[in-house]
């Protein structure tokens, strides 16, 4: 599949698309859009990547181990939900701040964090997935565990 | 004019709870999310195999002190109910623990406890950097859920969560023996769930409502319209295949065995009574009535379900096949209170769920210490257990007396409640079921101690007797609380029954979910 064309193309292409999630995840708040939709269009641009450059360079790319992303996800969203113990209010209450960053204002939510962690998970959980199924059959079969 | 329907309407303001939280409501989340925060951790160390002992065991004492807190608040003040995002019920997905859910969260977080150190020595770095502790930290947030929500979608959820887990434990090694048995257990859950889901379906449609207080209060007025039997025949059914009823039950000893014994002894212990939990909630808590109409088939499925369980038991020579047979022979108990679905009956069913949590984790346990003593799993091949381990061996008489349900020690007390509650209703053949199942487990369990204890060894001992606290202290544990509970009944036995009074007259269930104070949808009731 590592063809010159797919080579070329596939690091603009997956920076565009690891844009486009993020905006997508930032989106999802009052349109469609939102962490998991988000997460899977990471995954699809770590996957293209994959696809042309091999499994170990998407593995070096994203630094840490998949599963541990999916990890920090889980863990940054049942944060977001136990912030609300703080407040007087129930598990997962939305809680918001108004920065004001360079004159905007910025709001921010646990809803947000919580939709990140969704966003960290699935990019985690799939892109596992993924790499599992794009490496080549060899001696490390097991996958995911290099 | 002012039409009826204005003051119904409820404005965004009113769709918020805006009374401030208890810390103390807390209680009801936290273990679930307790147990998910530590399974995140323990994904991101996931390299770090040494971690993960440490952190996994202090989760699960945390785990064990939140539901005794819990269950003691619970007992203290009445259920407990939390709604997450400050929704009003039934618009948000309440958590609501009442005395049946926090004692049996409490239960199994007892015995996951016994596991995770049991598991400690059990499980080698493979299966920890396979993800052993993860799993288990998944599978308890499941469990937790699952006994604790208020909303039986989210109870749905909890079965996935759990589920999914649970596929991760089994297959844990990749032994082609393993995938064979994950499958068969995979497809006839996966299968149990849909039915479930296909349930809860029809459920949404009849009521508009996935809140458990709100379908309990609206049952009674749907009665006459809405075809609640046959809701309440696939639910369960959904159900009986998760606890592994006959002749639903198949699944059970075609997978049960080929996990590590560590993972078999959770399972036997926790999922299938998830199954019976649930059987209990819906048909004894939301649906009664229609209980009563299917009773007859659930107490035959339940008698064959025990007459099965029993005589599988007495067929099988390898020792973990056989417990898994003990478990089924105890979901026949426990559906025979259901089906009875007196409040005495139902608080036997309670004390047969709690007692079978402890003593079948227990029991798995013991066939794999044995296991690893003889060098074998086969009676065939066992032998002399007696003279290489006597502590041991007393410890198994124990536990064997208690699965058997013999006098003095746990398994007798749900028995003789059950036993009792099935002559008061005149249904003689169910309590003879209930005897004979014992009668045939008596035997099994007695074959057992007969070929691997007392009978001189058939060869040279293989495993060494090493007194390795990661082993003795969950079975120990485990026996000292069977053998407390047969002593002690008394505690338990009013636990069970305010419990299944609570599931009876559902009405401090339901007022903890809608205060009649912040109530203004008087007019929809």
């Amino acid at each position: 599949m590592s063809t010159l064309i797919l080579r070329t193309v596939a690091p603009a292409l997956t920076a565009l698309m690891l844009l486009f999630s993020v905006f997508v995840l930032l989106r999802g708040h009052n349109e469609p859009g939102g962490g998991f939709i988000g997460g899977l269009i990471a995954v699809s641009a770590l996957a293209i990547y994959g696809i042309a450059f091999g499994v170990g360079a998407v593995r070096r790319a994203i630094r840490f181990h998949p599963m541990a992303i999916a990890g920090a996800g889980l863990l940054l969203a049942t944060l977001s939900g136990f912030l609300s113990i703080f407040f007087g209010v129930p598990f997962m209450t939305g809680l918001w701040v108004y920065p004001v960053i360079f004159d905007v204002e910025v709001p921010l939510s646990t809803v947000m964090s919580f939709d990140l962690g969704v966003y960290l998970v699935v990019v985690g959980a799939i892109i596992s997935i993924a790499l599992a199924l794009e490496q080549e059959p060899g001696p490390e079969l097991g996958g995911e565990e290099d | 004019m002012a039409t009826p329907a204005t003051t119904t309407a409820i404005d965004l303001s009113a769709a918020l709870v805006l009374a401030p939280t208890a810390l103390a409501d807390w209680l009801v989340v936290a273990p679930v999310a307790l147990m998910i925060g530590f399974g995140a951790v323990l994904m991101m160390v996931r390299k770090s195999v040494r971690l993960h002992g440490a952190i996994a065991i202090a989760g699960l004492v945390l785990l064990v002190l939140l539901d005794a807190a819990l269950l003691w608040r619970v007992s203290a003040h009445g259920p407990v109910t939390m709604v997450m995002g400050r929704w009003l019920p039934p618009f948000g997905i309440a958590f609501t623990a009442d005395l049946f859910g926090a004692v049996m969260a409490l239960a199994a977080a007892v015995v996951a406890l016994a596991a995770g150190i049991f598991a400690l020595r059990d499980i080698d770095a493979g299966g920890r950097r396979y993800g052993f502790f993860p799993f288990l930290m998944l599978l308890m947030a499941g469990v937790s859920g699952a006994f604790l929500t208020g909303d039986i979608f989210n109870l749905y959820v909890w079965f996935e969560v759990l589920l999914i887990s649970s596929f991760g434990l089994l297959i844990l090694g990749s032994e082609p023996e393993q995938i064979d048995g994950a499958l068969k257990y995979a497809i006839l859950n996966l299968i149990g769930t849909t039915l479930f889901l296909i349930a809860v379906g029809y459920l949404y449609a009849i009521f508009g409502t996935l809140n458990m207080a709100d379908i309990a209060r609206k049952a009674a007025s749907l009665r006459g319209t809405a075809p609640l039997t046959t809701l309440t025949a696939l639910f369960i059914l959904a159900f009986a295949m998760k606890a592994a009823a006959f002749p639903v039950n198949f699944w059970l000893p075609a997978s049960y065995h080929t996990p590590r014994v560590v993972v078999s002894a959770l399972f036997g212990g926790l999922l299938t009574k998830i199954g019976i939990y649930a059987l209990v909630r819906v048909t004894i808590m939301l649906f009664p009535v229609e209980r009563e109409a299917l009773s007859l088939t659930v107490a035959v499925a339940a008698a064959l379900t025990m007459i099965v369980g029993g005589l599988g038991a007495l067929a099988q020579s390898d020792v973990r096949r056989l417990v898994g047979y003990v478990v089924i022979a105890g979901i026949g108990n426990m559906m025979a209170g259901v089906a009875i679905g007196t409040p005495a009956a139902v608080s036997g069913a309670i004390l047969y769920a709690l007692h079978s949590v402890v003593a079948m984790t227990a029991l798995y346990l013991l066939a794999g210490e044995a296991a690893r003593l003889g060098g074998a799993w086969s009676l065939s091949r066992l032998g002399g257990l007696w003279r290489q381990a006597p502590w041991f061996s007393g410890v198994s008489f124990l536990l064997f007396i208690a699965a058997a349900g013999l006098p003095p020690l746990s398994g007798l007390w749900p028995k003789v409640a059950l036993l009792k509650a099935s002559l008061d209703i005149g249904a003689w053949w169910l309590a003879a079921a209930i005897l004979v199942s014992a009668f045939l487990i008596t035997l099994a369990l007695a074959r057992v101690f007969l070929l691997a204890y007392w009978r001189p060894r058939p060869e040279p001992a293989a495993g060494t007797v090493a007194g390795d606290w990661r082993i003795t202290l969950p079975l120990g544990g485990l026996t000292a609380l069977v053998v407390l509970f047969g002593l002690l009944p008394e505690p338990l036995l009013d636990l069970a029954y305010g419990a299944a009074s609570g599931l009876a007259d559902p009405a401090a269930y339901v007022e903890s979910v809608f205060p009649a104070a912040t109530m203004e949808r008087g007019a929809v009731r």
